[in-house]
């Protein structure tokens, strides 16, 4: 056997593709539904936070600069352990799949949060000013003036990390939430070979590159007019 | 002066400490329907912040603000409402660069005075008309000259029919050459019989068009009088000599 069909043999044997077909494919929607929930949870998580925050309640403001800080600073996979097999003890039994999406989202929301926050930030004093001059109060020129300028600059960003966190929702496979490694995963192991391995990474790059290039698409369209 | 009826803008008392600095010592002012009055003086001598103590973008530490006889720093006061009453104009203009021109004027009469679009529209363009820039209406601030911004923000505070304008140097960031097309929509605005406070260094508009001049130093008024008399006479030494400075 030539090392290029040992290659193929290793990586792409065809009825291991045909057999785990299914499985990969069922992996596909289980990433896609947590990643989805991730998503909408975490960037509006975040958004609200970034906008509690900018009401400047001294108290209010370090809780969310704490949780921010912690849950940027912990390794996902960590939080993902502590709350799978710590919250039992305490009587609370999340399903896998529910606790793989609360810690994702909340680490999506400190990180969005913080872009959120920073984009407030760069907008000038005077367009608050401006705004709240002419009688708008603080939620309207939130809404029509501060965040139409600040999420244009946050895009970019945002987008960048929502990838980056989204990719995590393969550290369900620690605690069996039947996402794609875990399905490759299982796979491998049931074959004895890596082409379900292979098929996993395949999906994931299917999977992703949609959302790169969707992510480049954004920060064009947003870039505009930044004066 | 002798008008009997009280005055568009009563400031009584007022006073404004940054932590231990305090920036307005007790500043008495009334300004009267349809009467500009200037404020001059050097800078950090105080008249940026009490023109913006006047809306309330700074908190008075002290004293009293009346808008038409309310009481703008009293609790109870509904400050959002007093503001659309209070029209003003920022040095850097602060047009919001996301919207045309129009959106720009018509922003607070749709979100704050829940004026229906077309009728929005309808005011915003008038508005626009009066400072010269109808045909503006769909460019954004970005594609407009220093001159027409700060017209199109003299537009968007007008839209509203305030019952008094706060300038805070409205001219300072404009090339020379564009100076003049804004001094003119003001001094139409006076024409229009509108009740001004402007925080100016414009001597010549201040001259032909201020009906009296202010002098500010280190949070006081140091004198006050007609344009003529503050220009060519002032009797405080400190005002003699910032009217040579400026004159130079």
């Amino acid at each position: 056997m030539g090392a290029w069909s040992r290659f193929l043999d290793t990586f792409f044997k065809w009825e291991i593709i045909e057999r785990y077909f299914p499985a990969i494919i069922k992996g596909v929607v289980v990433t896609i539904e947590i990643a989805v929930a991730v998503v909408i949870a975490g960037i509006l998580l975040g958004l609200v936070l970034a906008i509690v925050r900018a009401l400047r309640l001294l108290a209010v403001n370090a809780l969310i600069v704490v949780f921010v800080d912690v849950f940027r600073a912990l390794p996902p996979l960590v939080l993902v352990l502590l709350v799978y097999f710590g919250l039992p003890n305490i009587g609370i039994n999340l399903p896998s799949f529910a606790v793989l999406w609360l810690v994702l989202a909340l680490v999506l929301a400190a990180f969005a949060e913080e872009i959120f926050w920073a984009g407030i930030l760069s907008i000038p004093k005077g367009q608050w000013e401006a705004a709240r001059s002419t009688g708008l109060n603080f939620l309207g020129t939130l809404a029509y003036i501060v965040l139409p300028q600040a999420i244009r600059l946050t895009v970019p960003p945002l987008t960048n990390r929502t990838i980056a966190i989204t990719k995590n929702t393969a550290l369900g496979t620690v605690i069996g939430v039947g996402e794609i490694l875990n399905q490759a995963t299982t796979a491998q192991s049931f074959s004895s070979n890596a082409t379900p391995l292979m098929m996993g990474a395949i999906a994931y790059v299917v999977l992703f590159i949609p959302v790169v290039v969707l992510g480049r698409f954004l920060e064009t369209r947003f870039a505009w007019r930044r004066i | 002066m002798t008008d009997a009826r009280p005055p568009i803008l009563e400031i009584r008392g007022l006073r404004k400490k940054f932590h231990d600095v305090e920036v307005l010592r007790g500043i008495d002012l009334a300004v009267q329907s349809q009467e500009l009055v200037f404020v001059i003086g050097p800078s950090g001598s105080g008249k940026s912040t009490l023109l913006r103590c006047c809306n309330r973008l700074e908190e008075p530490s002290a004293g009293s603000v009346r808008i038409d006889g309310v009481d703008i720093t009293a609790r109870s006061t509904d400050i959002n409402a007093m503001r659309r009453q209070i029209g003003m104009v920022f040095q850097s203009f602060n047009l919001y660069p996301h919207m045309t021109v129009l959106r720009n004027v018509t922003l607070a009469l749709a979100k704050v005075l829940r004026k229906p679009r077309a009728e929005a529209e309808r005011i915003g363009k008038a508005a626009l008309d009066r400072v010269g820039l109808a045909d503006k209406a769909r460019s954004y601030p970005g594609e407009l000259s220093g001159g027409q911004q700060q017209r199109v923000a003299i537009a968007r505070a007008l839209a509203l029919e305030p019952k008094v304008m706060l300038f805070d140097e409205p001219t300072s960031a404009l090339d020379p050459e564009l100076v003049g097309s804004v001094l003119n929509v003001m001094r139409e605005l006076k024409r229009g019989g509108m009740t001004m406070l402007v925080v100016s260094h414009e001597m010549r508009f201040a001259r032909d068009a201020a009906d009296r001049v202010v002098f500010m130093d280190h949070g006081v008024i140091v004198e006050e009088g007609l344009p003529q008399q503050m220009f060519s006479a002032p009797s405080e030494a400190r005002t003699r000599a910032f009217i040579a400075e400026l004159a130079r």
